[in-house]
Parts: C-alpha cells; sequence; structure tokens
C-alpha cells in the first residue's frame, strides 16, 4: 500500500489505549474513539492488581504454573495458546509498565512488592494500593498524550461507536460515529479498526461495571455479522456492597491481605470458604466463592440478618498495614456504607462483575503452539479488517476468568492486536481511500435514519425502566444458579422488553447533548446480546466455570468442550460451536 | 434525617446559550440512595413536584466509585462527586447545579477539556524508550513509592479549580491539579531526567505564579492530596531552576 495507512481504536481503557500505544510507536496515525474521555474509563475500577510470574519471593512461581492455573480457573475452555503466551509476556508487561511510572507498592529493598490472589498460592499480583486499574490506566493515558502531542494521535472523546463501515466484499474500512455533545453522525474511513470497548455488565442492571459498560458497540458489530463467542459465562464476582446504583466491587486482595469471610452460625463465626477449602480458603476462584455464599445465603438462609449478606472482615489486620496495600477500597467501603472496616466487618454479596465472552478473534500459532508477534490474524474478529482487545473479546479466561488476569489481558491483547492492525493495514492492497464514498455515505446515512426514528418515538414506554426491569430478571435468572425453565422465561421476557421497546416515548427532542437517544440506542443492543447471553446458557447442559446449572451439574467435556459462537440472525442468535484449543494442557478434575 | 421522600432542586439549562432554569422534583426515598440513584430515578419519572412533565435531567457519570471523576457537579453549594453524596448526610432539598469554571454542555454536565490539555502542555508523563521489554524500571524507595501514589490519585475531576479564586474567565491560571502532576512526574527516578520541561511550562503566562495562596484546592479535593504542599514544592523547583538559567548553570 503505498500510503500511510489509516487506523481507528475505539474505546480508550486499557486494551484500546496499549493498542494506540502499539499502532503509535510503529509510526502510523491513529485515531481514539471514546463515549466518554479516556481517563474517566472503566480500567480506572479494577483494583486488586496484575498477574506476573516475576518469582521474587523464593515460592518457586513460573508463567508456566501461571499458565495452568489460569486454564484450570478457566476450566479448560480457554484457547491456549493465546493464555500461555500472555502468561509468558506477563514479566516484561509489569516491568513495562513500572518503567511507564506506575508507583506499584513496593517492598524494602526497594523492588515490586507481589501479592497472593484468587485461585492460586503463589504471590504473583503487583498492585499499586487498591486502586491498580486507575494507576496502570493513567501511565497509559500519559503515555497516549505524548503520542498526542506528538501529533500521532488524534482523540475524539464524548463520540459514541454505532457501526463500521464495509465494502462492497464485506471488508471493514472504518467506523460511523456520533458526536455525543453535537449529535452530528459522522463517517471516518480506516484500513484497520480495533473495538476496545469493554464489558457489558449494564445489561444485569447493577453491576460492579462503569455506566458506559453497555456492550453497545459489541452488540452493533455482531448486528453486522461479527460472531459472539462463550456470551454464556459471566463473572459474578463474590464480594460487592449492594448499592442502588451500582454493587461497589470490594476486591479481591481484600482476602489476599488476609481478609476473611465468614456469617455468624450457632453464635459463633462460621468461616465456610476456610472450612471446606483448607488449602485455598478464602482464595479458592471465583465461581466457587460465589456460590457458596449463594449457598449459604440461600439454601442454608444462614446470610447475616437472614438477608443475602455475608461477612467480609479485615478488622484483625493492623491499621497500618490495611491503609497502604487495600487503603482505595476500604475508603470506598467508609464513604458509601458509612462505617469503618478497619474495626467492624464489611457487608458484600456477589455481583456480575465480568464477561469472559465476547466477539470472536483469531490467533495465529506455530508449530510449537507459540503465538506468532505480528501476524495480521492476532485479534482479528471474522470479519476482516476488525479487530478486538480487551473485556470485549472472548479469549484468555475460558469459563471463568481468574483475578488480576484481567488487566494482564487487556495489555496483552493490546500488544498483539496493535502490531496485527499495521501489519494487515500495510498489507493491504486496496486502501480504504480508494473505496467509493458512497459506500461509507450509505452506512452513515442508515445510522443517521436509526437515530431520527429514536427521536421520533412517542408511545408510552420509559428506556429506563425497561433497562431496570431487564436487570432484574437477568440478575435473577441468568447469573449463578441457572434453570432451563427460568433461562427459557427470561428469553421470552426479552422479547417483550424489544417490543416495548417499539413503543418508548423518547420524550426528548433536543438536538444537543441528548442522552435519551444514546442511551435508547443502546437498550436495544443490550437487548440483542442479552438474547445471546440467555439462549447460550440455555443450550449448554452442563455445568462449567462460572456457568451453572444444578440440573446438569458436571462438566461434560465429551460433549461440551466447545467454544459457543452466535451469529446474528432476524430472528434471534444462531449457534454453533468450535473447538477448543487445549494442545498444551489436557482437562483434569477442576479441585481446589 | 428520615424523611421517605427526597425533594432535588435541578439547575437545567438546555445548551450553553440557552437560559437556566430550576426544577424541582419529589422522589420516593429508599435506604441508602446517594445522588446518582436519586438521578437515575428522576430519569425513570420525569415528572416534576408541581406534575409537569419534563426531559430527562443530563449528567456525566461513569465509575460511581469515586475513582473516575466524572460526576463532579454542586450538590448544596459544595463542589463534590454525584456518586459519593449520600442523601440521608445531605439537607434538602438537595441543589444541585453544574460546576461554573468550565464551559456548561447541558444541565449538569460540563466541558473539563482545559484539565487535558493542561496535562498536556506540563508534559505530564515518563517519557519512556519504548514498550520493548526493557528490563525492570528503577528500584524505589517504598517512602518515595507512597509519597508518588498520593499524587497519582488525582482524577482530574476539577474540584480544585471550581474552588480556586484564581481560575475567572480572563485569567489563565494552569490550577493546582496540573502543578501537582509536575511535581509528581518530577520525583520519579526518569520523569525527573525531563523535569526542566515542564518547569518551564509552568514558568510562562498562567503558570504557578498565578497562585494566590488561597489554599482553597487542599480543602476541596475528594482525593485528600496535599495540593498545597506540591504547589510549595514545585515553586521551589522553578525558583531554582529559574536561577540556574540565568546563571547559565
Amino acid at each position: 500500500m503505498g500510503v500511510q495507512p489509516k487506523t481507528i481504536v475505539v474505546g480508550g481503557g486499557l486494551a484500546g489505549l496499549m493498542t494506540v500505544i502499539k499502532i503509535a510507536e510503529a509510526g502510523i496515525a491513529c485515531q481514539l474513539f471514546s463515549a466518554v474521555p479516556v481517563k474517566r474509563s472503566h480500567s480506572v475500577c479494577a483494583q486488586g492488581g496484575i498477574n506476573a510470574s516475576v518469582n521474587t519471593k523464593g515460592e518457586g512461581d513460573s508463567p508456566q504454573i501461571h499458565f495452568y492455573e489460569t486454564v484450570k480457573g478457566g476450566d479448560f475452555l480457554a484457547n491456549q495458546p493465546l493464555a500461555k503466551g500472555m502468561c509468558e509476556a506477563a514479566p516484561g508487561i509489569v516491568y513495562l509498565l513500572d518503567r511507564m511510572g506506575v508507583p506499584f507498592n513496593r517492598t524494602p529493598e526497594g523492588l515490586l512488592d507481589f501479592r497472593g490472589f484468587g485461585g492460586t498460592l503463589y504471590s504473583r499480583t503487583a498492585f499499586a494500593g487498591a486502586t491498580t486499574g486507575q494507576q496502570l490506566l493513567y501511565a497509559l493515558d500519559e503515555q497516549v498524550r505524548r503520542f498526542e502531542a506528538e501529533g500521532l494521535v488524534e482523540k475524539f472523546e464524548y463520540w459514541e461507536f454505532l457501526s463500521v463501515l464495509k465494502d462492497e466484499e464485506g471488508i471493514c474500512r472504518g467506523i460511523v460515529a456520533q458526536n455525543l455533545r453535537t449529535m452530528e453522525i459522522q463517517a471516518f474511513p480506516a484500513d484497520a479498526v480495533c473495538l476496545a470497548t469493554g464489558g457489558n455488565g449494564l445489561i444485569f442492571g447493577k453491576s460492579t461495571l462503569s455506566m458506559v459498560c453497555t456492550g453497545s458497540a459489541a452488540s452493533a458489530v455482531y448486528q453486522q455479522g461479527a460472531i459472539y463467542g462463550n456470551g454464556e459465562f459471566i463473572q459474578v464476582h463474590p464480594t460487592a456492597i449492594p448499592g442502588e446504583d451500582k454493587l461497589r466491587l470490594m476486591s479481591e486482595s481484600a482476602r489476599a491481605e488476609g481478609g476473611r469471610v465468614w456469617v455468624p452460625k450457632d453464635g459463633k463465626p462460621w468461616y465456610f470458604l476456610e472450612e471446606k477449602y483448607p488449602k485455598y480458603k478464602n482464595l479458592v476462584p471465583r465461581d466457587i466463592a460465589t456460590r457458596e455464599i449463594y449457598y449459604v445465603c440461600r439454601a442454608l438462609k444462614l446470610g447475616v440478618d437472614g438477608k443475602d449478606m455475608v461477612y467480609l472482615d479485615v478488622s484483625h489486620i493492623p491499621a497500618e498495614t490495611l491503609d497502604r496495600k487495600l487503603g482505595g477500597i476500604l475508603e470506598i467501603y467508609q464513604k458509601f456504607v458509612g462505617e469503618d472496616p478497619r474495626k467492624l466487618p464489611m457487608k458484600v454479596f456477589p455481583g456480575v462483575h465480568y464477561s469472559m465472552g465476547g466477539l470472536w478473534i483469531d490467533y495465529e500459532a506455530d508449530s510449537n503452539g507459540n503465538v506468532v508477534a505480528g501476524s495480521p490474524r492476532n485479534h482479528q474478529t471474522n470479519l476482516p479488517g476488525l479487530f478486538a482487545a480487551g473485556e470485549v473479546d472472548y479469549e484468555y479466561h475460558g469459563a471463568n476468568r481468574l483475578g488480576a488476569n484481567s488487566l494482564l489481558s487487556c495489555f496483552y491483547g493490546g500488544m498483539l492486536a496493535g502490531p496485527a492492525m499495521v501489519n494487515y493495514a500495510t498489507g493491504l492492497e486496496r486502501s480504504c481511500g480508494a473505496v467509493p464514498a458512497s459506500v461509507f455515505e450509505a452506512e452513515r446515512q442508515r445510522q443517521e435514519e436509526a437515530c431520527s426514528r429514536i427521536l421520533t418515538l412517542s408511545g408510552t414506554e420509559n428506556p429506563f425502566v425497561i433497562h431496570k426491569e431487564l436487570g432484574e430478571i437477568m440478575t435473577d435468572n441468568v447469573t449463578v444458579v441457572r434453570s432451563n425453565e427460568k433461562l427459557q422465561a427470561t428469553d421470552d421476557a426479552i422479547l417483550a422488553f424489544m417490543d416495548r421497546w417499539k413503543r418508548i416515548d423518547i420524550n426528548d427532542a433536543a438536538k444537543w447533548a441528548n442522552q435519551a437517544v444514546s442511551f435508547t440506542r443502546q437498550l436495544w443492543n443490550m437487548l440483542e446480546v442479552a438474547r445471546i447471553i440467555t439462549l447460550g446458557a440455555l443450550r449448554r447442559d452442563e455445568s462449567r466455570g462460572a456457568h451453572y446449572k444444578p440440573d446438569f451439574p458436571g462438566r461434560n467435556d465429551a460433549q461440551w468442550l466447545k467454544s459457543t459462537l452466535a451469529t446474528w440472525t432476524p430472528s434471534g442468535p444462531e449457534f454453533t460451536y468450535g473447538p477448543v484449543d487445549t494442545r498444551f494442557l489436557k482437562p483434569e478434575a477442576r479441585k481446589y | 434525617m428520615a424523611t421517605d421522600r427526597i425533594e432535588l432542586r435541578i439547575k437545567r439549562q438546555d445548551g450553553p446559550d440557552a437560559p437556566p432554569r430550576w426544577e424541582e422534583f419529589s422522589i420516593p426515598q429508599r435506604p441508602k440512595m446517594n445522588v446518582i440513584s436519586a438521578l437515575m430515578e428522576v430519569r425513570r419519572h420525569p415528572i416534576t413536584a408541581d406534575g409537569r412533565m419534563t426531559t430527562p435531567p443530563v449528567w456525566d457519570a461513569n465509575c460511581l466509585e469515586e475513582v473516575c471523576g466524572a460526576c463532579t457537579m454542586i450538590i448544596n453549594g459544595k463542589v463534590r462527586q454525584a456518586c459519593s453524596a449520600l442523601i440521608d448526610q445531605l439537607v434538602q432539598p438537595i441543589v444541585l447545579e453544574p460546576m461554573t469554571k468550565f464551559p456548561l454542555v447541558r444541565d449538569l454536565v460540563v466541558d473539563r477539556q482545559q484539565m487535558f490539555d493542561a496535562l498536556k502542555r506540563v508534559h505530564a508523563w515518563i517519557p519512556i524508550d519504548g514498550t520493548y521489554n526493557l528490563g525492570p524500571g528503577p528500584r524505589v524507595d517504598p517512602n518515595v513509592q507512597q509519597a508518588a501514589y498520593s499524587l497519582a490519585r488525582c482524577m482530574t475531576c476539577g474540584c480544585c479549580l471550581e474552588v480556586c479564586p484564581q481560575i475567572t474567565p480572563l485569567s489563565k491560571f494552569i490550577g493546582a491539579a496540573a502543578i501537582s502532576q509536575v511535581r509528581l512526574f518530577n520525583m520519579h527516578p526518569t520523569g525527573k531526567m525531563h523535569a526542566r520541561e515542564r518547569l518551564e511550562a509552568l514558568m510562562g503566562e498562567g503558570g504557578i505564579a498565578d497562585c494566590g495562596n488561597a489554599q482553597n484546592c487542599v480543602h476541596a479535593c475528594p482525593k485528600e492530596i496535599p495540593l498545597t504542599e506540591s504547589i510549595a514544592a514545585v515553586g521551589r523547583q522553578t525558583t531554582a531552576y529559574a536561577l540556574k538559567r540565568l546563571l547559565g548553570a
């Protein structure tokens, strides 16, 4: 390709920013789109840390063990070459972040400190207080700002992604986006596009995710033909503070630093996780801890005050240690609950936290199973030219993600997606500039019309009310304990919501900073993905990782060691099943 | 204050050039509500206290855990994040207004782009050689790390600018947040090597000399960042640097 390729990254969290940095470092210009100023992205909410087997504590840890525990934690549903590549790259990634100035906690010798985390017995997690995600995001934000000052990166903040531009051959050639202030809809041609738009917790109404995490962008490209993988695997974090507006995460690091989970039983504290899992104690993987808490509260009815609540107790740990290692989250508890967790046990309950599923992406591995660096196949979706990285993709974590692996997968994903996009774009025979402008204008027009239709919705329904009801039924029926009967009822309810969506009263005709229009569009996209999650769960008659059906309590590898692949059709998702690459570690019983 | 309803007064404005107006809402109170959940309730039932249908109020919010800075607004006269403003700790009616030192977008939303531009101006980054695997970073004294961490928690929310008397439509003062970031990056072993670029950026118009020492910023900061210490420390650095420059050193 003779001319300088054009690239677009949508989403300015960790994965998006790392992708941008890799592109800019190659000397290629990049346009970065985000619905919020990138420094306010959801990555700021990550608390506990980032995993890397640096083995500074003489424990004999290694990337190989990290890889094994990641795959086992994910109940063997992860494609192993990518998971292995991620774990091997992890020490280098943490060193890089250290060089960028992330204020990681230190040992007395001035080295990086590491702590334990869920699903492991090793000290593998680097951390910056208990606001690690915020500190990592800021470090990348600063590096991107440097490229912005040099003119290589152009930011479009307060722009919402609407769809990709596809040429006559179905190749992705850019995006259509809307300015959330002027409401102007514009087409942006590009040779390679990456979605790094995060998770979809808002489908469950209240979750630990930020308000922007509706999964709308992923849904939009799914409706344009991108395959959505493993949608039914939704992580419910064991410890969150229930709230009226959201569920606030209480990091696993609280337990890594010695926090204990208990409920009163016969007048005494019952440390049920320690009793049942004497080896891993309070640090069993999240899916397991969450199910145990549900069991104690719902089946045994032993929740605190008879409610859906257990204690998370750090009050026995010295206050100085708590302030230095967990200050950020204890401050959140104190500010939002009004009690001092240094003195009183915290009251928590599981909350929707992370989507293991997402857009299907490809990778290229050599004959030894090593990911081929720079291959344009890496992180590319089935739509040529469209890439995905971060929580929005379906890779790395299988059926359940280990704590402190999400920040890592964001970085590693960005480190693969950036060079893949550069190599894909420079290898194109025809650049986006050679595609007839009418192709772009047609898609822009389609979005313009869709927006006008929303602006004129004049029924009786309120979009925010529909969203609340969607969240309630999804949380009740499609989270920790699932049954086919309730999953079917949920899909029926989603169809009814879709019907009601058409009768919304938009109630705001403003052509300036109209949040109702944007939310209503995203609500439809949430409904589309809610069906993938619900129907994917309905079909998968087994229990694996975060997906648990009491009627099918065992993992069934013979039938279900498969990736769920959903393709959009006008009448709903069509499911096929793909193989899982288990070339290194054969599935074994998952015991802790 | 255990009432069963929440009375809200919201300053509404359709756009930068539209006239402001006040709207009142009365909504049912549930336990543990914050200002955000009250605004969400209004959005689900956008009917004023006198029974008039209105448009859903527009506000900025994202993390709702006081780490992203998005939902900053003026609540009962005090600038703060709406997510951590708990209803039962507020006097009613609860009065919500947009910040005043930034261009208004709509209702409670303002444009804080100038704060991000300021970070660009002061080179608020560590200039690394590249993202290649170059081994570990420099060793850092745990005490220095703790000091850096307390500065690194700045979420660019704008509280410090909102309360600063030196920030006016006519002034160009960069404000405490960016000055404190200069201290942060000048403290880092690698960042230190490029300290003078940052100090020079603060020595021109709208720089550190425009600080009037009102000390409002440090009291307004929700993250308890020692902003006045930062301004003093960076002030000493610029003085030393200016002197050195004068002597041609």
